[in-house]
């Protein structure tokens, strides 16, 4: 087949980044699987073959141990506020069309900063000492945030207690006042969407306004739900800076995730082998969610 | 039905005063003398404002805030302009493979940048890049391909196939249609793009923490410094993050519309 002059240029146009992505994202990924298996613990590259040395002893490490399962608290109490906040809020404004682009602009202006500063302001605000715990007093509370080293309801598992981490509920907290202007967003525009003569069709059929939500609303967000929740689990599974500037891995390691531990492993402790381990896994719990949906949503599309 | 107006708009406004809440935190506590910083005054206003913790703030993060600016302008421009080329022929010029190969590109904005560290760190110690400030560009260029790509592809399949049809008839080449039909075009998308990419950019602690050292550190790795310094003042880590931030915020209030066009645009479906 000969190539018209059109389909060359076309060809220039993509080769530049097709060539960055093949070996910036797939064949670095390639190359850090190979680190993984190999022998490098040092500041000296030492790439002789591992094995699975290094996978085996991280499930078997009580820090590694306990950022998996921060990160599945984490990840589900996030995602579940993130969608319950957005979509209620999005019903709100919804339903009181004066003033709501005030409050739109409000809840949606977190997404703009940067996870380092809501981990600066944040750090504070739920500080022990100071903070909201100022008004909790009041009641007689005075909850530890981040500072709290218990684990509810745990049981022992490996070598850590597994139970949801009382402090990681501080920086769900924080997470939440972040990126619910996300969801917020998508709900809006999806009720945007949503013709008026459906509702007004339902309204004559003597649907209450309840009830339009429930039955006729709800089912056609699903979409949108289901696309917040892959967004905001590669967010949550992958999350660095908002800890590492807000709580780092805390005592006992109760705020700790991989994504810290992989930073502080490999640039901190000169152990690249583990670092890069760490890496492959949190890489694989990612695709887990973000393959599929992938070739999902671009089937629909196409 | 009064009634019921009343209970959502106070809601609405308790939960908005909550999210509130950090911006008012910030912006009394950075004008506050140090005298009255203290953990059980923070919620009351200072008895008179006082700047003197923005002058020690902007002191101590002013240089990186200009290699922040020097590494935002460059990085946003390249990864735009290479997006727009791959968006085109992405919507426009189709081939066998060329949904699989965008679906392979799109898979790069997902992925956990911890996975591509190590080699990029002794990529860049090879080529002398490795704590300098074009290492880091190179960096941000590269990984925003994907977003950059999927951004124009979507905007760019919503202009009409007629349109490129009838210039190919007139005998416009490939190259001519993308300048004289599409770029032109392409304004709302060149700001939209370039909006999202200086706003992550900018707020992006990863690389940057793990590229640059003390000379090249963008402004939040500086912040980050400023905040987890036993030394620095409360009221001046305020300050300094209100600083950090207000690039970004300044876009958001004066370019909010384009800002979330581009957070929706980053769902993959478009």
């Amino acid at each position: 087949m000969k190539l018209t002059k059109d389909q060359l240029m076309a060809a220039l146009f993509l080769a530049p980044s097709l060539l960055l992505i093949a070996i910036f994202v797939y064949g670095f990924i390639g190359w850090t699987g190979w680190v993984s298996v190999s022998n490098w613990n040092s500041l000296m590259p030492d790439m002789s073959f591992a094995g699975l040395k290094n996978y085996l002893y991280l499930f078997g490490d009580y820090r590694f141990q306990a950022g998996i399962r921060n990160t599945i608290f984490f990840t589900v109490l996030f995602i579940l506020s993130v969608i319950v906040l957005g979509l209620s809020l999005a019903i709100l404004l919804d339903q009181t069309k004066k003033g709501n682009a005030v409050f739109r602009n409000i809840f949606l202006f977190p997404m703009a900063l940067s996870f380092v500063v809501t981990g600066v302001v944040w750090q504070w605000l739920l500080h022990p000492s100071t903070g909201f715990n100022r008004f909790l007093q009041v009641f007689g509370i005075q909850p530890k945030w981040y500072t709290d080293t218990n684990i509810l309801a745990g049981f022992q598992w490996g070598s850590i207690e597994f139970g949801l981490p009382v402090a990681i509920i501080a920086v769900v907290i924080a997470a939440v006042w972040q990126m619910t202007g996300f969801s917020l967003a998508m709900y809006v525009a999806g009720l945007t969407g949503i013709d008026e003569e459906l509702r007004e069709a339902a309204r004559i059929d003597g649907a209450t306004e309840f009830q339009i939500y429930r039955k006729v609303i709800l089912p056609m967000l699903t979409p949108i739900t289901m696309s917040v929740i892959i967004i905001m689990a590669h967010i949550s599974l992958k999350i660095f800076d908002l800890i590492y500037a807000m709580t780092g891995s805390g005592a006992n390691f109760v705020t700790d995730v991989p994504g810290v531990y992989m930073f502080e492993t490999t640039f901190r402790g000169n152990y690249y082998a583990n670092g890069a381990a760490i890496a492959m896994i949190m890489l694989i719990l990612v695709a887990v969610f973000i393959v599929p949906y992938l070739i999902h949503s671009r089937r629909g599309t196409s | 039905m009064a009634i019921r107006r009343i209970i959502k708009y106070a809601v609405l406004i308790i939960l908005a005063l909550f999210f509130l809440t950090p911006i008012y935190v910030m912006l009394i506590t950075s004008v506050k003398p140090l005298s009255e910083v203290s953990l059980s005054e923070m919620w009351s206003l200072p008895s008179a404002i006082d700047f003197s913790s923005y002058s020690e703030a902007f002191t101590q993060l002013a240089p990186n805030m200009m290699n922040s600016l020097y590494l935002v302008i460059p990085a946003t421009l390249l990864s735009a302009i290479l997006g727009a080329m791959n968006g085109y022929v992405l919507s426009k010029w189709r081939f066998k493979g060329s949904e699989v190969i965008f679906t392979m590109i799109l898979f790069g904005m997902f992925i956990p940048y911890q996975s591509i560290l190590i080699p990029l760190i002794q990529f860049l110690n090879s080529i002398n890049l490795y704590n300098s400030l074009g290492g880091l560009i190179f960096t941000h260029v590269v990984y925003g391909l994907p977003i950059t790509t999927l951004m124009f592809r979507n905007f760019y399949a919503n202009i009409p196939e007629s349109m490129i049809e009838a210039a190919k008839v007139d005998g416009a080449s490939f190259v001519k249609i993308f300048r004289l039909i599409i770029l032109p075009l392409s304004i709302t998308g060149f700001v939209v793009v370039a909006i999202w990419q200086f706003t992550n950019i900018w707020n992006e602690f990863l690389f940057a923490v793990t590229i640059t050292n003390n000379n090249t550190q963008p402004v939040m790795v500086a912040l980050q410094n400023l905040s987890g310094s036993q030394i620095v003042q409360w009221n001046v880590q305020m300050a300094g993050a209100l600083l950090a931030a207000l690039p970004t915020l300044l876009v958001y209030i004066f370019l909010g519309k384009y800002f979330v066009r581009g957070l929706l645009a980053g769902s993959v479906k478009g």
